[in-house]
């Protein structure tokens, strides 16, 4: 058994975490959630259906045309199969209808969109993940992935992410706006607001108990405690 | 400077910035309104780092963070002219290809070629052996198509000419699809491109013997020979390209094999574009000039020759120029 991981152990390993950061030319980090195995097998499967759907429905009136329409059934089916998510992902910012629905993303490692080159890589060595049956090279490969890569995604250099929505704005608790009585550290300031922020999701019990750790350096019982750190984050937003 | 303040201060803006993101992700947004783009994205980086660094609240980060997500996307967006780009790739950016690939070009043409014609000359002279690698219904097959007393020739000997459309889409379906798997089953440490080089190299081989050595010869080779120039060589560049990714994996040099393999996939994927080009010219050729009777074998002949000739050509001479040709 391994020991107790000491406090100082635990700071200096990085957390576990999927995000995935990409520093940008503008100096800012892009935090980029990629998307594990069963949001994109959903997205694969909402693709799937709507594809047999189209081939069945245009089949159907292709065969009332014969030859001809035999001919263009098997180039469309050939279009279907190898260039549906191509053209999707390039011509739609990255998304094809299940992914969208599944509310993904592809895009480059970099961050930026997709291109060609990348989404043709990705759809052509789709065949080699299938490999030997079902997915079972590519589910391998994006269960070992830190970034849940499939093989064709690491040969691409691509990345299926989740496409974020625009947080809803947190109501902070009513509090008296008050200074801090020691000084804080960035991370400290935001672990504070965090709190207030997320108050509103926490049990009063839980609240209570994270709040109770800072009793002591804030100087109050613990029961005032939670009310301290409202005030505190109110301070650091707005006027004292 | 407080939070709020700073919130008060450029709500605005990126109110704006996010009106102005909308109308673009929908494609709607007009040039003047692009025009100011670019500094908007900047001063909300800025703004960012600011925040960032000024340890203001989760929720501002995060909502300042998804602006500058979507206008790095828009930002960032590669837009060049499509149909520029596909002209100078097939006039010259292809062939240039190839010969940089040479090394791969080289070893998938031996192994598709030399397979092709090694067990042709072995089924021509052992008639027997084509049993071992098709079935007896499928050589059979392949006899009634290739009959010279059938009346049309071809993969489905019994049609009219409003059938050309059908095959035209049959060959662009199968073809392009052969060449795919060569391809992509290349990341298989090259082993799948090897397997489907050899074994379309042996097939086509053992049927290109076997009927010319019971003397459908003319009909067979007056067939294939003017679609086979694109056809053929084209399975065999798809097979150069999926040799590059597996080589990729195996011999990664100084790269981490990941790395190696996304640099060669870049590279190995162009040439697959050409590729499909190629098996397009070949699915239209195969459909509509081979199939025809109305040429005699000694013309489908000279321009079969000719269609070699001129794909040599093309993917040893062209591009060779410093210049884009006028």
């Amino acid at each position: 058994m391994s020991p107790t991981p000491t406090p100082a152990s635990v700071a200096a390993r990085p957390l576990l975490d999927t995000r995935y950061k990409v520093e940008t030319p503008e100096g800012i980090d892009l935090i980029l959630r990629p998307a594990g195995v069963v949001p994109r097998a959903l997205a694969f499967s909402i693709d799937l259906l709507i594809r047999g759907a189209l081939l069945g429905a245009l089949f159907a009136v292709l065969a009332l045309l014969g030859q001809f329409g035999m001919g263009l059934g098997t180039i469309l089916l050939f279009l279907v199969t190898w260039w549906y998510m191509v053209l999707f992902e390039v011509l739609n910012q990255g998304r094809s209808p299940g992914k969208q629905m599944m509310g993904l993303r592809v895009i480059h490692d970099d961050g930026t969109p997709i291109g060609w080159t990348a989404s043709l890589t990705r759809n052509l060595l789709r065949f080699v993940d299938i490999l030997p049956f079902g997915y079972t090279l590519g589910i391998l490969s994006c269960l070992n992935h830190p970034a849940f890569k499939r093989l064709g995604d690491i040969a691409a250099g691509t990345l299926v992410v989740y496409r974020d929505n625009a947080p809803a704005a947190p109501e902070l608790p009513q509090a008296e706006p008050i200074r801090a009585p020691f000084s804080m550290s960035l991370s400290e300031q935001r672990a504070l607001l965090s709190f207030a922020e997320r108050a509103q999701s926490l049990s009063s019990a839980r609240r209570q108990e994270l709040a109770s750790i800072l009793a002591e350096p804030l100087q109050v019982p613990a029961e005032l405690a939670e009310q301290q750190i409202h005030g505190i984050a109110r301070g650091l937003l707005g006027p004292t | 400077m407080k939070q709020s303040l700073f919130e008060h201060q450029h709500q605005a803006e990126w109110q704006a910035f996010n009106a102005q993101l909308e109308a673009i992700e929908r494609g709607k947004a007009d040039s003047q309104q692009c025009k100011a783009f670019a500094a908007n994205y900047r001063s909300l980086c800025q703004h960012l780092a600011l925040a960032q660094s000024r340890g203001y609240s989760s929720h501002l980060i995060e909502q300042l963070q998804l602006l500058a997500m979507r206008g790095h996307q828009q930002f960032y967006r590669h837009r060049s002219p499509l149909g520029a780009q596909l002209l100078g790739f097939i006039l010259a950016g292809f062939p240039r290809l190839v010969r940089a690939e040479w090394r791969f070009v080289v070893v998938a043409s031996l192994l598709f070629f030399g397979s092709l014609l090694l067990m042709g000359t072995l089924v021509y002279h052992f008639p027997d052996l084509v049993y071992g690698v098709m079935a007896t219904d499928q050589v059979g097959e392949m006899e009634k198509m290739y009959d010279p007393d059938a009346r049309r020739i071809g993969r489905f000997s019994e049609r009219d000419s409003g059938d050309d459309w059908m095959m035209f889409g049959y060959y662009i379906m199968n073809n392009i699809g052969i060449a795919f798997q060569t391809f992509a089953s290349g990341l298989l440490f090259g082993l799948g491109s090897l397997f489907f080089l050899l074994f379309n190299g042996l097939m086509i081989g053992a049927v290109a013997g076997h009927l010319t050595q019971i003397g459908y010869g003319e009909t067979f080779w007056s067939f294939v020979i003017g679609h086979g120039s694109f056809e053929l060589t084209a399975i065999a560049l798809a097979g150069a390209a999926g040799l590059k990714l597996g080589w990729a994996l195996l011999v990664p040099g100084r790269l981490p094999r990941g790395e190696a393999l996304r640099i060669a996939a870049g590279i190995s994927v162009r040439l697959v574009g050409g590729v499909i080009v190629f098996l397009l010219l070949a699915a239209f050729i195969e459909a509509y000039w081979s199939s025809m009777d109305l040429a005699s074998p000694a013309i489908k002949y000279a321009v079969g020759a000719g269609l070699w000739l001129l794909v040599l050509a093309y993917l040893l001479l062209a591009g060779r120029g410093a210049h884009a040709p006028d």
